[in-house]
């Protein structure tokens, strides 16, 4: 399969960010369109369309707009989720540096199409400080063309928008942390229901949409729900951004058709292992996704065969690991992030996550215990399902699945006190481990 | 206060002159005015606001938690509450250059620690602190989503991609 340029369409062209280069590319007629359209009907289109949340779950964005009611005594509320923050994941930075008029021109016509109050917020990770002076250019230019304002294209809908940084805490790219950042709280994560689309934030019907998500909606109306499936298969549609890092030749943002096959991808397009070494295991979607095998690989990166898969496609972060990788010891970082972002809000994720991370560092040290891979597995299935967010189901998939797949690495280091041979030690245990 | 445990930020040991308060210069403060309008309430401006705090002083310092409280009639309580959940406040200051290494898993199997324990050995300082000179202080981060060109430096605002030991002490050479 060969790569596509659909919404990575401009990203080439020079000064790719100005208004000007959006414009010359047809830039904001699919938003002009859109608003002579009846909202009805641009909800229809986007189910028909079948386009699925790219932020990882995968839940049809047409529905979640259907879902938005009409006469709620609250304003309603659009949101961008841009806190890219999974590991391996590194698409929506692209557009949003590269193209943020795409991720402006979608937010407009989403808006309009759930009845969204005047201002809507994108709420960008603080790390992204790049990020964020583009995009408030970009809404400076929007506003002085009269794209965001009062009565947009002369149809009464007025729009805007305001970036909202965020200050560094992976748990607020979850959809009610969100919402509880914007409102000015720490991004704990509400209990569910009552789900955004009823009460989110500031007491009104909220939609939380991811940066990809929204940048495909001018295309679906440019071009038509048709036109969108033809990419990939049904229920799995659309152009689809990979991210590919770890240790591979040529890393980076890949785009192609929903369903890209996966072992293609890392051996044809990313020059395969660095060194032609072997691989070892491959996440496929961000930190949160369970790990595959190398053969487990031959695979389409589609919501549904991943999941069938036994892993889950995410953000589609794929983070590939070759031989010299210890397994534990990759772990071991994963289950520090998780440990570090925990939220501390309810009991199984923030002491399951912290035990994780300690067990898997004491196997790493050569001080593991016998039953150390069980107590492993029994701890998954103790914060698993049990959390108040995915969070906690997040820090089970690379160590559960990882003691099921490798049971045998894990089983070496309880054994020998030490890695396998042929790993290599990529961090010195006697340096003090930031606490977290 | 005085029965607070000293590491408390709200000792009265940790403030200067316990008198002292701290104001935005107009500039800032017009800045801030502008945030109020996007928001449909006060509190929802509190983090952008502490954003606008750590450009000003470069840190979050108590003084400046209560000056925020009254922007936003908040307790203090609540300000700190979400200053000390939020990673990149700083609740103490650090040097002119914060070097904010990523070490997750894309970045260590590019070798990342490499670069955070050199720079932490070359420095001659411990981690999240600052040096004796106040120019540098190093930090090891989470992702910070640049893993295609890993490994990633932070330095204050600013990525520094794929970087290598060598590439990282030839930055060094240049912040001055």
């Amino acid at each position: 399969m060969d790569p596509i340029k659909v919404l990575t369409a401009n990203v080439d062209k020079p000064n790719s960010k100005s208004i000007e280069t959006y414009l010359a590319g047809g830039g904001y007629e699919s938003a002009r369109k859109a608003l002579g359209m009846k909202w009805e009907d641009l909800i229809q289109l986007v189910k028909d369309s079948e386009l699925r949340g790219r932020g990882g779950a995968g839940f049809p964005t047409g529905m979640k707009w259907s879902f938005v009611p009409r006469n709620a005594p609250n304003p309603t509320y659009l949101l961008c989720n841009a806190d890219e923050a999974e590991p391996g994941t590194f698409k929506d930075r692209v557009i949003i540096e590269k193209d943020p008029h795409l991720l402006l021109e979608g937010m407009i016509i989403s808006g309009y199409a759930i009845g969204s109050n005047p201002m809507a917020y994108i709420y960008i990770r603080g790390e992204f400080h790049y990020g964020a002076t583009v995009l408030v250019k970009a809404i400076e230019e929007a506003r002085e063309k009269g794209f965001l304002g009062k009565n947009i294209f002369g149809s009464g809908f007025d729009f805007d928008i305001t970036v909202h940084r965020g200050a560094g805490a992976y748990i607020c790219g979850e959809e009610t942390g969100l919402i509880e950042s914007v409102e000015g709280h720490r991004g704990q994560p509400r209990v569910k229901p009552p789900f955004p689309a009823v009460v989110g934030v500031f007491g009104g019907p909220t939609v939380v949409n991811n940066v990809e998500t929204l940048s495909c909606v001018p295309l679906i109306v440019k071009h038509g729900a048709e036109w969108f499936k033809s990419f990939g298969e049904p229920k799995n549609t659309g152009p689809k951004l990979y991210c590919v890092s770890g240790r591979v030749k040529k890393p980076g943002v890949y785009e192609f058709p929903m369903g890209m096959n996966l072992k293609e991808l890392i051996y044809d397009h990313c020059g395969g292992i660095i060194g032609d070494r072997k691989l070892k295991a491959v996440i496929p979607g961000g930190a949160s996704a369970p790990m595959l095998l190398p053969e487990e690989i031959d695979l389409k990166m589609n919501f549904d065969a991943v999941m069938k898969a036994g892993s889950m496609l995410g953000s589609a972060g794929v983070i590939v690991l070759d031989e010299t990788v210890c397994i534990v010891d990759a772990v071991w970082r994963l289950s520090k992030f998780f440990a570090h972002e925990s939220c501390g809000q309810c009991t199984p994720c923030r002491e399951g996550t912290n035990w994780m991370e300690s067990i898997l560092n004491r196997i790493e040290r050569g001080e593991g215990r016998q039953q150390d891979a069980d107590l492993l597995y029994d701890i998954t299935d103790n914060i698993g399902g049990k959390s108040l967010c995915a969070l906690g189901d997040a820090a089970c998939g690379p160590v559960a699945s990882s003691v099921k797949k490798f049971r045998d690495e894990f089983q070496y280091h309880i054994d020998h006190k030490s890695c396998l041979p042929e790993t290599k030690r990529y961090r010195s245990l006697n340096q003090p481990v930031g606490a977290h | 206060m005085a029965d607070l445990h000293p590491d408390n930020p709200y000792a009265k040991e940790r403030f200067a002159d316990p008198d002292r308060k701290v104001e935005f210069p107009p500039e800032v403060k017009q800045r801030f005015e502008e945030v109020l309008t996007r928001y449909p309430n006060k509190e929802a401006a509190l983090l952008p606001t502490l954003h606008l705090v750590q450009e000003t002083w470069g840190w979050i310092s108590p003084e400046a938690v209560h000056y925020v409280s009254g922007l936003l009639d908040l307790s203090p309580a609540t300000v700190f509450g979400v200053v000390s959940f939020y990673d990149m406040y700083r609740q103490k200051p650090m040097g002119k250059y914060n070097l904010r290494v990523c070490t997750n898993l894309s970045c260590m199997v590019t070798n990342a620690y490499d670069i955070y324990e050199h720079l932490c050995e070359k420095l001659q300082v411990a981690p999240g602190e600052e040096t004796k000179d106040g120019m540098f202080s190093v930090i090891e981060v989470e992702c910070l989503g640049s893993c295609g060109t890993a490994p990633v430096v932070q330095v204050n605002d600013d990525y520094h991609e794929s970087m290598s030991v060598e590439k990282m002490d030839d930055l060094l050479g240049k912040l001055k």
